[in-house]
């Protein structure tokens, strides 16, 4: 399959649908494996990272689920399209910087992704939409068990999993679901939630991952420790932290819209504004003014059949994506803000202004306050 | 943390000493430290006092401390890069990571998936230590009847371990003892 193919779908995981999807992007779970007796990714030669790559390769593409497959060299990727590929966080910005003796295998859907010679010899992942976290765990997991007939991965009986780093080691799974907070970070709220979530061995970090930005009000959350628990613990915990977050954020858009309804109004009416008037705009406040689009759609101020294009401008509207229908060389920061700001013009033209009179009163359409399901 | 000299208690005397430039640290439990007369650490060579006199001199040499003898990453690089060379060097550096990990996770023992084909041998393995164990303690106890029914049981799983197919699932035959513990990076003086 083609690169141009995957580029021009957006995945599953954006365009589909999942239980609580307005709060909850996604949900995603990574397990890292390396065979054994090989030297791990970042102290092999290339000629033993050249043949890992070989043997994890062709066992990836002979999987039943992977029929239908895209599989590249990173060394035969542009700049341009490995950054396509980050920005959907099918590959990570580690991996995107190697170049020999590393490849990525991902479906057709994106629901599931390898990365070759990452940190560690392969490092699989699966995405969906919305909060689905014990399913996305049993898809990686089928997954996994097929591979290991073919891969001889490096286990140890009392630390599990071997990874090239300790913090991994064990299960060496990352679970983690992608949340749109715009209600706790309007309520202040954010950072409290942040500091009593890292107390409990749980992360919270940016879009991007270790050490990013949080932008667009959106937060990443997932288990810190891999050792000790496992797997179906690990993510029974996150579940519970995640339902009280997703309640949190219910309840901050619950009362910011009794208490202080012209604030949000003011908000979402803002950003409506800017965006659909702006001439160049930077990705970072492109995605805090969406964030309130979206939080808009959320309200039933903009028709729900809005809502996959706004979702959708959420990416599109990255560096990458902006520049990967063109073929010219490279654009500078500039020329990207502005065409940015085109490309958002012209989708939100398409929407009509915020219904103002239809903001509800008694809570937020298909959203029920409870997670009764998550505890 | 262990102390590195009884290796079995847990530190809780820490020196640093900067000797011609190197900083080199050590971790002592308190009945340690009391029998080697550590209360001024300012008067002699760290290295001297644990391992003989002559014994900085050596580290000097092999600054790097020890090697994987799989893949040959060093504790420097350990302390470098953050990440290890390979499987092996979870044994190579044990000791030193023992600590480090029961920070890090919940816990010191994998609870979660096995692979299928290594389920029966870790079964085996962990039945083993355990007789291998309560042997010793048979032994200890004089009760040698029930030790070497213990010593039949531990024989016949051996053999079955032998038989079974593929068993390498300890990944390097190396005893703990010769590595020397992996001290965290060094804070950087302002």
């Amino acid at each position: 399959m083609k690169l141009s193919r995957i580029i021009a779908n957006t995945g599953e995981w954006l365009s589909g649908s999942g239980p609580h999807d307005q709060i909850v992007v996604s949900s995603r779970v990574r397990l890292a494996r390396n065979l054994r007796g090989k030297p791990f990714p970042g102290w092999a030669k290339k000629a033993e990272r050249v043949a890992v790559l070989e043997e994890i390769r062709s066992a990836v593409e002979g999987l039943p689920e992977m029929e239908h497959s895209f599989s590249e060299k990173l060394e035969d990727l542009s700049p341009l399209e490995k950054q396509v590929l980050m920005e959907r966080h099918l590959i990570s910005r580690e991996h995107a910087a190697r170049g020999a003796g590393s490849a990525v295998v991902m479906n057709e859907a994106q629901t599931l992704s390898f990365m070759i010679n990452e940190e560690d010899h392969l490092r699989m992942q699966a995405i969906r939409a919305g909060l689905q976290l014990e399913e996305v765990y049993r898809m990686i997991n089928q997954t996994d068990s097929e591979l290991e007939e073919k891969l001889d991965f490096a286990f140890h009986d009392d630390l599990g999993y071997l990874t090239a780093c300790p913090t991994n080691v064990g299960t060496g799974m990352r679970a983690s679901a992608m949340m749109h907070l715009p209600g706790l970070v309007m309520s202040e709220q954010v950072n409290k939630i942040i500091n009593s979530v890292n107390k409990i061995g749980l992360a919270v970090r940016g879009l991007h991952g270790e050490g990013t930005e949080a932008m667009g009000n959106l937060f990443q959350v997932s288990n810190q420790t891999t050792l000790g628990e496992a797997e179906e613990e690990i993510i029974a915990r996150l579940n519970r932290v995640i339902a009280q977050i997703l309640e949190h954020e219910q309840n901050a858009r619950q009362i910011l819209l009794q208490q202080r309804p012209e604030t949000l109004l003011d908000q979402i009416g803002r950003a409506y504004g800017i965006l659909c008037h702006a001439h160049s705009i930077t990705s970072k406040e492109a995605l805090n003014l969406l964030s309130f689009i979206k939080m808009g759609v959320d309200l039933g101020l903009f028709p729900s059949k809005s809502r996959l294009q706004v979702d959708e401008l959420f990416i599109e509207t990255q560096p990458a994506h902006l520049q990967k229908g063109l073929h010219a060389a490279k654009m500078g920061a500039e020329e990207r803000d502005s065409l940015r700001a085109a490309l958002i013009r012209a989708k939100l033209k398409q929407m009509p202004e915020p219904e103002i009179g239809k903001i509800p009163t008694n809570g937020f359409c298909n959203s029920s306050p409870s997670t009764g399901e998550q505890s | 943390m262990f102390c590195d000299v009884c290796k079995s208690k847990e530190a809780t005397v820490f020196l640093t000493q900067i000797i011609e430039g190197k900083m080199q640290k050590v971790n002592l439990c308190e009945g340690c430290s009391k029998e080697k007369g550590v209360n001024d650490p300012t008067g002699f060579a760290l290295a001297d006092l644990l391992l003989g006199l002559g014994a900085a001199q050596e580290i000097e040499k092999n600054p790097a401390g020890i090697r994987c003898p799989v893949c040959g990453f060093s504790q420097a690089d350990f302390k470098k890069t953050g990440r290890l060379g390979c499987s092996a060097c979870y044994d190579t550096f044990a000791e030193g990571l023992s600590g480090m990990l029961k920070n890090m996770h919940r816990g010191t023992v994998h609870t979660g998936k096995v692979p299928a084909k290594l389920a029966g041998a870790r079964q085996r393995n962990q039945e083993l230590a355990k007789l291998r164990e309560e042997l010793d303690r048979a032994v200890v106890a004089e009760q040698f009847e029930e030790a070497a029914g213990l010593r039949d049981r531990i024989r016949r799983l051996e053999n079955e371990a032998r038989e079974a197919e593929p068993a390498p699932n300890r990944i390097a035959e190396l005893t703990a003892g010769d590595a020397e513990p992996l001290v965290p990076k060094p804070r950087q003086k302002p």
